[in-house]
Formats: C-alpha cells, structure tokens, sequence
C-alpha cells in the first residue's frame, strides 16, 4: 500500500461521513479496494483507474460504449415458450425468471442492437450476467439466432460480448440444444461472407464458452475475465490439484492460445472498428 | 454374478432363490422343473413391473449400469470389419472417444463414440467416457474424413460429460467441444447419433447434433447431471432424485418435447440383461433412421438438420 493510499482513504471516509453525500456515489474497486467517484469511474468505462481492474458491466452500458455516439437502435428478441420443462426447486422456474424479468426490465440475459462502430454497420448482441447469471435458455440461444439473422440482413459482422455461468439448468436438454442452435448463427454470419466476432467478459463459461464463444473468426477478451468450460469447483473435486495462478482468465488462455487478443475495455470500441475495417476490405472496395 | 440395482432386490431375491433350486436339484437329483418355473414366472413379473414405472432417478442408475453395452460393444458388434482409426493429429489419441471404419449393414460408414469401459484397467484408460480436447478433435477429424468420402456417420453416446480438469481447460476443451459441434453440423452425409447410456452435457452433444437423434429407452439426456443440478439448485448433491425427476431426462420426455426422434425399446429389464437383443434393436432404428437421409443430397441433408435444430423449443408444447 502506496503512501497515497494511505492519505486518500481517510480523507475519502470523511467525505462519505458527511451528509448529503450519498454512499454510492463512491465506488470501491473490488480488486484494489480504492474508492473511485462514480463519475470518474464510469468516465473510464468501469475501469479501476488506479489498478485497471475490470469491473462488470451492464448490457446498456456496453452498447453505450461500443457504438458510435447515440447511433444505434435495440431490436426485440422473438417470444420463445417460457418455462419448458415447468421446472421446479425450491421455486417455480417461472417465478424465478418472472422475479428476474421485473429486476432487469428486460425478458431475458441477451440484448441486441445494431448502429454504426467507427462509421461502419455493426450488429451487436450482448448477453446481460445480472439476469440469471448470464444463462442460456432458449430465449438467449432464439436472440443469438435473431442477431445473426439481421447481421446478414443488414450485411454487418455481428460481435457478441459474452458473459455467462453457462446453461440455463431450469431449462434442462432444450438449454443444452441451444449449444448447437446457437453454432448455427455463427455459420449464417460467416457464410454471408461476414465477420463473427467474440468479446468474452468477466465471467463466460460453460455452454456458452462451448458453442458460439468460441467459433469467432476473432476472439477478444478483456483483461483478467475469467473463460472456461468447467467451473473452478468442479475441477478441484475431480483433480484434487491446487489449479495453477492465473488459471482460466483472458492472459492464460491469450497464452494457449485460445484468444486473438486481450484488449482493455476504453480501447475496445476502436479495436472493434480497426479490426471491422480490415476485415471488410471488399466494401471499401465498393464504396470507392 | 449380476449386479443389481438397489430398487431391484425384489428382482434379486426371486432370481437369487431360482439360482439355489438349480443348485440343489444338481446335488439332490431333486425334480424343481415346477417350482423353478413358478418362481421364473413370478421374476418376470416383477421385473415388468418395476421396468414399467421407472422413475427418472432409477433410469438414471439404469443408464449407467456397469455391465450396459458399450460404445464400443455397437462398434464392434453393429459394424463388419471395424477398424478403430485413433489420435487427433495435434496432441494425444483420447481413448475416452472410440471411432473409426467399418461396414453397417453392407454400407461403409464411420462410427464414433464415447466409451466409459468395462473394468477398472479400460475404465481408467477411456477416462469412465469423460474426452479432452483431444477427443473431440478426433471426432471432428473422423467426421470430416466420414465428409470427405461420403461415408454416413454414427454416433454412440455415453458420457457423464467432458473431463472438468486442469489441463483440457489449458487444451481449450470448450473450443474442441464447440468445433465438434460445428462439425456435425457441418457434415455433407447423414449423421445419425445414438444415446445409448447418459447423455451427459456439452460432452455429450458434441457428438450428437445429427440428422436423427435416436435414445435408448433407459438412457438419460441433460445439460447437467442430476448430482450438479441438485448440488447447486437444491444445494445438496443428495437430492439428485429429485432434481432428475424435475430435469425432464428421460427418453419420454425428450421425445415429448421434440429433442430426440425416436426411442429404442430395450429388452425386458434394461440394456444390461440382454445386449445382444439390445444391439439388435439399435441396428434396426439406426437403419430405419439412415435410410431416409441416403436419398438427400449434402446441401438439402444440411439445411433441414439446421432447421431441425432451429425449430427446436419455439413451439410450446402441452
Ligand atoms: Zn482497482
């Protein structure tokens, strides 16, 4: 700890001690426990600005930062069956993805939206870890497929910022029939002749890092997101082994060989255009 | 010596008690015929009456009976001249996913599986059916071979799941599973996949994103065992039965709500108590399956397995 640390948090506790200053106007980063204000923090895209932790995000505010300025318009997500199984724990499924619907103001962990990165057509689908934990039913394997459809529609490469615990287990077989539905999108993209890009956030796992995840034709990943197939747990019980430091974030798998690049998240927005251009050099072509 | 479930001891104690006549009428010279066939009779029944109103959790223990056949019991007993082609060409042979060549019912096919073993040595060498990466790039590799000589393609599943452990994540085991998929997907012939045990999760469909999906009657079908389920939904592994039951895992229900095309009955009793009837049946459906799919050619066999799995849960169904 920094002599600066030392000096700034108790001052910070003194401005939080006052009142008329709300407490959640300050912000501590999980990773380094500095406190941020709330507008410096989102100024850098929830980004520690002392230790560039990366905190989550919500769906909006990824759009919000990788589209061009106000120049992109949500779509809605086809209806799929709710509650297929009528599945039941402790609570009814269906009450739980109610509770979660009316938390979230959304019908499920997926939004999708196009507009324009870097002046160039862009559709972009984010999956949304506040609602279920980033689940994947059908109703996220329907939106993967409806984003890839107007990806080819609106001849525009398609990203997906994931973030998923994996299956939507309430769904049982028709969440793991989602692995497959959701590989098809990808092939509608890429036989349009279009870019299919991944983002992997903090944390994508399971069935999601098992199909569409990892089929981009580029894959990103932002520093430090945690991207596997099992979970942690699951494998300390099977193996018995202390898993080594850094084991499943973005740096280790950049390190396999499974990421084309770990990017930080302000810089992310213009990677996706420069990389979108390159890519797309036949429509430069045409447009000349 | 049979191994019995725990629900089956009624089975165990009839049979058990046949066993014990034929031993003392071969010491005794004692005629039994009679009582030996009342006793039968009455097994029978018990056995048709506990194999008729299996809950999900006893078909559960049923599909991962130790002596079910095998993938490599339909490899080797469905196809002539079956030759195992092995390695992924990149890392490792993974013993836990079977494949190769060989002739079904006349027609050279490729044949694919994910084989748990028999005894603890082959248990341990196939990894009791759980792949790396490198089993599943050797599937993709045996797919796109079975493509590129238009060779229909079968599949065997039987897989609690792919191996949750250090060094298949550091391989990209989710990157392998995905790729499989996209290869099934993908393949230019008829794919006709077969869960002939458990269907365990991404391990499983990663072999079986086929044209037909068949299931044997006591197989199971999930995106996560009834023990992962109940351990994190109901917070106690031990409920398992229940979560099974609310899982929807059986062959019923999968067919029910248009996962799976068809079922194949097994012999009275499960898989386990007659394999070669079992085989015999699973010939039959995988043929019955197949042979619609011959006539398509590769661009209409893609489009309509895509649409198969797209059409998927969009229905609601009653
Ligand atoms: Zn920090």
């Amino acid at each position: 700890m920094s002599w600066l640390t030392e000096y700034v948090r108790p001052r910070i506790r003194t401005l939080l001690g006052r009142r008329d200053v709300p407490e959640n106007l300050w912000v501590q980063c999980p990773a380094c426990q500095q406190m941020m204000f709330h507008t410096e923090l989102e100024k850098n895209l929830k980004v520690c600005t002392h230790c560039g932790h990366h905190m989550r995000a919500a769906a909006e505010e990824r759009l919000r930062w990788t589209f061009d300025a106000d120049a992109f318009t949500r779509i809605e997500l086809p209806k799929v069956p709710a509650d297929p199984l009528r599945f039941r724990d402790s609570q009814r499924y269906s009450e739980r993805h109610r509770a979660a619907r009316e938390k979230a103001h959304r019908d499920d962990a997926l939004v999708v939206a196009h507009g324009t990165i870097g002046g160039q057509r862009a559709v972009v689908a984010v999956m949304d870890f506040e609602f279920m934990a980033g689940s994947m039913g059908a109703a996220v394997g329907e939106g993967i497929v409806a984003a890839a459809k107007l990806a080819v529609l609106q001849d525009a490469p398609l990203i997906v910022f994931t973030a998923s615990g994996g299956a939507r287990m309430q769904e049982g077989a028709v969440s793991l029939m989602q692995m497959p539905r959701t590989t098809i999108a990808t092939l509608l993209v890429k036989e349009a002749g279009l870019p299919f890009i991944t983002v992997l956030t903090d944390p994508t796992t399971g069935g999601v890092t098992a199909s569409f995840a990892m089929l981009g034709d580029l894959q990103i990943a932002e520093p430090g997101a945690l991207i596997g197939f099992a979970g942690v747990r699951v494998i300390e019980q099977t193996v018995r082994e202390k898993l080594p430091e850094g084991f499943q974030r973005a740096e280790y798998l950049f390190e396999h060989g499974m990421l084309d690049m770990v990017v930080t998240r302000t810089d992310l927005a213009a990677m996706l255009a420069h990389v979108i251009g390159l890519l797309r050099v036949r429509d430069l072509a045409d447009a000349a | 010596m049979r191994h019995y479930l725990d629900f089956e001891r009624p089975i165990a104690e009839l049979e058990g008690k046949i066993e014990e006549l034929r031993k003392m009428s071969e010491a005794d010279g004692l005629n039994i015929a009679e009582e030996v066939a009342r006793l039968t009779e009455k097994s029978d029944r018990q056995i048709r009456a506990t194999y008729a109103k299996l809950t999900p959790w006893q078909k559960t223990l049923v599909a991962r009976h130790p002596d079910r056949p095998q993938a490599s019991d339909y490899l080797t007993g469905l196809l002539d001249g079956f030759t195992p082609l092995a390695g992924d060409r990149a890392f490792a042979e993974d013993a836990a996913v079977v494949g190769g060549i060989g002739r079904f019912r006349g027609r050279s096919v490729v044949a694919i599986g994910t084989e748990k073993g028999t005894d603890t040595e082959s248990r341990v060498r196939h990894n009791f059916g759980m792949a790396r990466p490198e089993g599943y790039r050797k599937a993709r590799r045996l797919i796109e071979l079975a493509g590129r000589f238009g060779l229909p393609i079968l599949s065997f599943v039987d897989t609690s799941g792919a191996f949750p452990g250090i060094d298949a994540e550091a391989r990209g085991q989710a990157e392998a599973i995905a790729r499989s998929i996209e290869a099934c997907l993908q393949a230019p012939v008829p794919v006709v996949a077969t869960i002939i045990g458990e269907g365990g999760s991404g391990g499983a469909i990663a072999l079986a994103a086929g044209d037909a999906v068949l299931m044997l009657e006591h197989a199971i079908y999930s995106v996560i065992s009834p023990e992962g389920c109940a351990a994190i939904l109901w917070k106690d592994a031990a409920q398992a039965p229940a979560a099974a039951e609310a899982m929807k895992l059986t062959a019923e229900d999968l067919k029910r709500l248009r996962l799976i095309d068809a079922i194949v009955g097994e012999p009275l009793g499960g898989a386990h108590r007659d394999r070669a009837a079992t085989l015999v049946a699973a010939a039959e459906a995988i043929a019955g399956a197949l042979a619609p799919l011959l006539t398509l050619d590769p661009a209409a066999l893609k489009a309509q397995r895509r649409e198969k799995f797209l059409e998927m849960g969009r229905e609601a169904l009653a």
